[in-house]
């Protein structure tokens, strides 16, 4: 579970998050969109502290990261991040980008990680590029690596920031797929996407952003069928 | 004009001066092993966030970049005792002065590396939860190499051939041999050529090795 309450994000004079307050249960898909620079990728990013908050508090389970007490190295071990433009490490082969974490960061075994791995990159169709260097890799097989690579820490939430945004037409669907199936297993995930069939289909509410406010939050059927807000409404009409 | 040019006399004294190569090479190593690894501290220092230390690194770099070699290797041989107390001899000294130089240009070529390395290789392993020294170490110190590598190498080189200044303090490298056989004939030009054609050699030897290393490090692109 994450519980967000009036969450403000500044860098140096401009406001980016203006007091978000929301709640995503264990188990839900959240669907994040919103214009470009409206503070999607601020907001995500506050949640596991790669941006430190200005204002405002997070808790993730029962623990409140915001805290100054909190570790948090350990907070994000819990919560897995994928990008848009991947980040693999590009020195390491595939399943060394799947296994560097869980060993050193988690105390795992090398035959424990790589199995692990291995079972992993199954779950996203790559093993067969276990041994390969990241730039030998299509974007879809990129994005579906990074997936397996945060799913290893084995999270308990993960954070997608346009996924697919990087990619050409053509591989969205295998990297959706993957997101879609992981879904399926009750993983608690946040989507900043543009992909409003996703949305539609596969989240559990849709979270509308402007301007750094949260400005709906509804059922996807409920959001796509009529948005209460005019900003909303202009946003859907540009997208659709 | 009359050029006289009398190799043969010189080749007996030949050997004499290719064992001046150990030497240098034993100086370059290690002032090199020195300088890349303070280098790599002076770095970090100067992308940390401690201000202090940052500053300190700066000022560093900034001094040995801006005097003589050859008197930072005069300074800590002939004028460290004076503060020390006791003498230090021509190799340590020249180990240290030269280790102490190449780190202010290695920190240098470091820093750089490290800023060039994509940005989001630190956010995905901040993300993983990775702690700082580690993601140094393991995911963009390594990146950062592969790219600085041929500067590296081009510090390595300057460093075996400004090395020749160690002759200065009397250490017995290769200039020095030649130098001493060059009084000893009254002939300093054949003795100087052998020299040269040593050293020319050596660098071929590392510019090629660097460009094996190199070829190496790129299996992964
Ligand atoms: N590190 C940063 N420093 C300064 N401004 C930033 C930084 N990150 C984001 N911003 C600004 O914050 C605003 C929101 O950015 P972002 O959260 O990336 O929006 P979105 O993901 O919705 O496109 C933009 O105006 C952006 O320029
Ligand atoms: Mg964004």
């Amino acid at each position: 579970m994450i519980k967000v309450v009036d969450l403000h994000k500044s860098f140096g004079k401009l406001d980016v998050l203006k007091g978000i307050t929301v709640k995503i249960e264990q188990g839900e898909v959240v669907a994040i969109i919103g214009p470009s620079g409206s503070g999607k990728s601020t907001f995500l990013r506050c949640l596991n502290l790669l941006e430190q908050p200005t204002r405002g508090q997070i808790w993730i389970g029962s623990q409140e990261i915001t805290n100054r007490q909190t570790d948090m190295m350990k907070v994000r071990e819990k919560i897995g991040m994928v990008f848009q433009h991947f980040h693999l490490f590009p020195h390491m082969t595939v399943l060394e980008n799947v296994t560097y974490a869980p060993i050193k960061v988690k105390g795992m075994s090398k035959s424990d990680a790589e199995t692990q791995g291995m079972e992993l990159l199954g779950k996203v169709g790559l093993v067969s590029k276990a041994n390969e260097y990241p730039s030998r890799l299509s974007g879809g097989q990129k994005q579906r690596v990074a997936i397996a690579r945060a799913l290893a820490m084995s999270p308990e939430i993960m954070l997608f920031d346009e996924p697919t945004s990087a990619l050409d037409p053509e591989m969205v669907k295998e990297v959706l797929e993957v997101m879609k199936s992981l879904a399926y297993t009750g993983m608690t995930m946040a989507v900043v996407t543009h992909e409003m069939g996703f949305a539609r289909e596969v989240a559990d509410r849709v979270l509308f952003l402007d301007g750094g406010q949260l400005i709906e939050d509804a059922p996807p059927n409920e959001f796509f069928a009529s948005p209460k807000s005019k900003r909303a409404q202009e946003f859907l009409e540009k997208v659709l | 004009m009359s050029v006289s040019l009398n190799f043969s006399q010189f080749i007996p004294t030949i050997p004499f001066i290719l064992q001046g190569i150990g030497v240098t090479l034993k100086i370059v190593a290690s002032a090199a092993l020195l300088g890349f690894a303070f280098g790599i501290v002076l770095a970090l220092f100067k992308i940390g966030r401690i201000k202090l230390l940052t500053w300190l690194a700066d000022l560093y770099t900034s001094i040995f970049r801006g005097t003589p070699l050859v008197l930072q290797l005069m300074i800590i041989y002939f004028g460290m005792p004076q503060m020390i107390g006791f003498e230090i001899e021509a190799f340590p000294a020249a180990v240290i002065a030269f280790g102490l130089n190449s780190a202010a240009y290695i920190s240098e070529i470091i820093r750089a590396g490290i800023l060039a390395v994509d940005s989001g290789q630190r956010e995905a392993a901040m993300a993983l939860g990775v702690p700082y020294p580690l993601m140094m170490r393991n995911i963009i110190l390594p990146q950062a190499f592969k790219h600085i590598l041929p500067a590296l190498m081009n510090e390595f080189i300057t460093l075996t051939k400004e090395s020749a200044v160690v002759t200065v303090i009397g250490a017995m490298d290769i200039m020095r041999r030649a130098y001493i056989v060059g009084g000893d004939k009254y002939a300093f030009f054949e003795p100087l050529l052998i020299a040269g054609i040593i050293y020319y050699i050596l660098v071929m030897i590392l510019t090629m090795l660097g460009k094996v290393i190199e070829g190496r490090m790129r299996k992964s692109d």
